[in-house]
């Protein structure tokens, strides 16, 4: 066995794989010098529909406690106070310490141009495609419009995590994919052996070497779960992952962070769990902790000095109705709101115009009445972060979007 | 470069199998196409026509939600909603087992890839309630029975069909002039999705010779087009656009609304030069390799155009050419051929995964294959999966797949073959010194079988 394989050299001399690339990443060489711009951005797409009025609860509106008999949990209650008008839900109340650094915002009452049809299916495809319809023959996502139009892109400046695809990161630019749940753990003899098998084809040598690296960059956390068990002599190191939730989502923000600490400018990943259409005092509490989690751990993560200049965008395909159904839960709606976080935003308070849930004031007479595009909040902290021409914005990266006035969400 | 029988078997097969024989011509493989569907018969999947029963009752339900004004009432019709979803999803577990099933034993190896080709071509899923699981019941209907007639009557069979209409919003189309448009100015309008994918996806691609009036004109053509669950396929003459449509430069219709006209821009469409291209491009790239030799698109492109697009002269014409038997090995197989080929060459018993729990269905298979960057039947949208070998191959997907190797083989076959004899048993003549050294020296049983499964001769076919 004569077979050792360096990848850093390997890796100097040549190209990291990413999904998207628009020819065989073999041809292009690669350099790890940083991008010109100097911020960090996370975007979460939250799948399922987030109920925009449970988590951001306008107890100010004598609407609200019409519509929610069993959904406002003792509104208004002087810990998660947001505003004398709006509270947050207690999930996220270890949020609140960032809400009072003012490091934590919403904007309410914002939705995609996605009306009536209400799927999850057709409504996240818009989400991420950033586009008025569907069907115009779009078939990449904005975030990776914005990085064809930023200098200096290569496959680690952006990384999309976790299983299935993330669209809004889909298209011609270079992108990294990782799932930190394929993560390779094997025995050191394993190792050489399958380094061995694949060394003759260059697609598979590369690729290998790639995601040993970037399984080493896990977090320390499960590099020393993974000591111990290889100290044990536990065969079954590599178990498969499960179809469950469980902690995937604080090992994917761990692995965010520790990539944003480094030259990666842009993370994108999945949130599920928010289609609540009964007993969501479980799901919501349930997907907020994850939410919250998330944040947390990347803001540990990314360390201050990063934190100061990092921008999280959360953002879902629909809001819910603003009345509750008869299985405590609510059903599909139209207007939702969208979570920021980060030493870059300007938080500490809720953006937005808020439309009034009196039953004329709301779309269709059952949902929260959109008051703005989901697009132009983006846009906006797009511009913010990375200098990108307001033109670029509303042409290429949100094709026929107007950002209107500058709503002001960056310090 | 020319015919062989274990090439044939892992090119345009299923890969090699410790218990089915490889076919022993190029004919051979050809007759498996006429032969009786045996994998059909013996691992059964459910038709859309009968899944429809299921949208009956669900929609109904919905209906009876909607309209209740009795909020007692609501948990009880909830709950059978969710009941009816429940066993949806777990039958069309169940039809993922037979679909891997099907890849393991049959000795028809070529149809199954077809099948798959055609699936991915003609991309289609439900998009919302219980629709979301009928996916494997639209392929078993509207492409596995016409894999071997004119590409015209598949494309026909396609377009008219309720899930693709559902998919690709056609049921909403409404034609601007329309009867039901001038009496409800609520009604959204013409949808030009469906039309739009006809030309660039499933018939002249999309560099072929038309332009945006000619989707729209195609929309128009198309309107009257639509489908609900009691009824499946619908054509409503108010919903249709009166008047003549012309498309790349030729008129057709201008009488009263009808299906005529959609059967005769679908035909016309088929029989297009540029289609023929197109689709005989798409074959050679998916069965042959990422840059297929362009003398072998061209000896099918002249017999699909020779026998006005029958489908089974045009195989023929890709199984005696030189050009697509060269070796080396190119193509990567995608996460399904991948993990079912591999319980090919493992020879997965029926029982086993009949037997195994729904989590651990997850676990081996749904879980594992969307790591790879290929959800069950869910590819991203209309334009289907990526042919391409590295959109597979990379760090996340081969991870996975090594991972996969490692693991999943132990759970599936509780006797795992001799690691020693397997490369050459799961390879063939493509099997390496390099591979029968790992085998041999890995820790494990598990870990010989693991690297041979992750080896690049494997993973190409």
């Amino acid at each position: 066995m004569t077979n050792q394989v360096s990848r850093r050299s390997f890796l100097s001399g040549s190209a990291v794989l990413g999904c998207s690339l628009a020819a065989s990443p073999l041809l292009t060489p690669v350099s790890f010098a940083a991008a010109p711009w100097d911020t960090r951005l996370v975007v979460i797409i939250l799948r399922g529909g987030m109920d925009a009025l449970d988590v951001v609860q306008p107890y100010g509106d004598p609407g609200f406690a019409k519509a929610r008999t069993t959904l406002n949990y003792g509104t208004g209650r002087k810990t998660r106070d947001l505003d004398g008008f709006f509270a947050l839900h207690p999930a996220l109340a270890p949020l609140m310490p960032l809400w009072r650094r003012e490091e934590l915002g919403f904007i309410h009452a914002v939705s995609t141009p996605y009306r009536d049809k209400r799927s999850h299916f057709d409504g996240q495809d818009l989400l991420e495609a950033g586009t008025v319809s569907l069907g115009g023959g779009t078939r990449d996502g904005w975030l990776n419009r914005l990085l064809q139009h930023l200098p200096g892109t290569e496959a680690r400046t952006a990384f999309a995590l976790g299983r299935g695809d993330i669209r809004v990161l889909d298209g011609a630019a270079p992108v990294s994919d990782w799932s930190p749940e394929a993560n390779i753990v094997m025995s050191p003899q394993a190792e050489r052996l399958a380094g061995m098998i694949m060394q003759d084809d260059p697609l598979f040598h590369a690729a290998f070497n790639e995601a040993l690296d970037l399984s080493r960059d896990d977090s320390a956390e499960v590099i020393a779960e993974n000591a111990a068990l290889a100290e044990e002599g536990t065969m079954d190191m590599m178990a498969m992952p499960s179809g469950k939730r469980g902690k995937q989502h604080k090992q994917i923000a761990a692995y965010a962070a520790e990539q944003l600490r480094g030259d990666t400018r842009i993370a994108s990943f999945s949130i599920n769990g928010w289609d609540t259409h009964s007993r969501q005092q479980v799901g919501l509490t349930d997907a907020l902790g994850r939410l919250s989690d998330t944040i947390l751990t990347i803001r540990d993560g990314v360390g201050a000095r990063v934190w100061e200049k990092t921008a999280i965008v959360a953002m879902t395909e629909f809001g819910r109705t603003v009345r509750e159904n008869g299985t405590k839960g609510t059903d599909h709606g139209t207007g939702g709101a969208m979570l920021m976080a980060g030493g870059a935003i300007r938080g500490g308070r809720v953006a937005g115009r808020w439309p009034g849930l009196d039953e004329a004031d709301l779309y269709d007479r059952r949902d929260l009445m959109p008051t703005g595009d989901v697009r132009a909040s983006a846009a906006w902290i797009l511009a913010g972060l990375t200098g990108v021409d307001r033109a670029v914005l509303e042409r290429s990266v949100f094709p026929d979007l107007d950002m209107g006035d500058d709503p002001g969400l960056l310090r | 470069m020319s015919f062989s029988p274990e090439l044939a078997e892992i090119r345009f097969g299923c890969g090699l199998s410790p218990v089915v024989n490889a076919p022993q011509s190029a004919q051979d493989v050809l007759d498996q196409l006429t032969a009786p569907d045996l994998m059909q018969q013996r691992f059964p999947i459910e038709t859309f026509a009968q899944f429809r029963e299921r949208s009956i009752r669900f929609t109904g339900l919905n209906k009876q939600l909607r309209k209740s004004d009795d909020p007692d009432n609501e948990p009880e019709l909830r709950n059978a909603m969710r009941e009816e979803r429940r066993m949806a999803r777990r039958d069309s577990l169940a039809w993922m087992v037979n679909s891997v099933l099907r890849w393991t034993w049959t000795g028809q190896g070529f149809h199954e890839r077809l099948v798959w080709f055609w699936a991915d071509h003609f991309s289609a899923q439900g998009k919302a309630g219980i629709l979301k699981h009928a996916n494997a019941t639209y392929i078993e209907e509207a492409i596995r029975p016409l894999t071997t007639g004119r590409f015209s009557e598949m494309l026909t069979t396609v377009v008219t069909h309720p899930v693709m209409l559902h998919y690709l919003d056609q049921s909403t189309s409404v034609g601007p002039g329309s009867e039901v448009a001038k009496k409800n100015k609520r009604l959204k309008g013409l949808n030009e999705n469906l039309a739009r994918e006809v030309l660039e996806l499933h018939t002249l691609g999309i560099d072929g010779p038309y332009d945006q009036s000619d989707v729209r004109q195609l929309a128009e053509l198309f309107t009257g087009m639509s489908q609900t669950p009691g009824a499946g396929f619908r054509f409503k003459s108010r919903w249709a656009e009166p008047g003549s449509e012309t498309v790349l430069g030729k008129t057709y219709g201008g009488g009263k609304p009808s299906m005529d006209p959609v059967y005769e821009v679908l035909g016309d469409l088929a029989l297009h030069p540029v289609t023929a291209q197109h689709l005989c491009w798409k074959l050679a790239v998916h069965f042959v390799a990422d840059d297929p030799d362009p003398a072998l698109i061209q000896h099918m492109t002249a017999r699909y155009l020779g026998s006005d697009g029958d489908l089974m002269q045009v195989y023929a014409a890709m199984l005696e050419h030189p050009a697509s038997w060269q070796e080396p090995l190119r193509n990567v197989k995608p996460p399904f051929a991948f993990v079912a080929s591999a319980c090919r060459g493992l020879a997965v018993r029926p029982e086993t995964l009949q037997k195994t729990a729904i989590r651990n269905l997850l676990r081996n298979f749904m879980t594992p294959l969307e790591v790879m960057g290929q959800t069950w039947l869910s590819p991203g949208g209309p334009d289907g999966w990526p042919e391409e070998d590295y959109a597979w191959i990379n760090p996340q997907g081969l991870a996975m797949r090594m991972r996969w190797s490692m693991v999943a083989p132990e759970n599936l076959q509780p006797q795992l073959p001799d690691p020693r004899g397997f490369p050459d048993q799961l390879l063939g003549r493509f099997s390496t010194p390099e591979i029968r050294f790992a085998a041999n020296a890995a820790e494990s049983r598990a870990e010989g079988i693991g690297l041979t499964l992750m080896s690049p001769a494997f993973q190409r076919r």
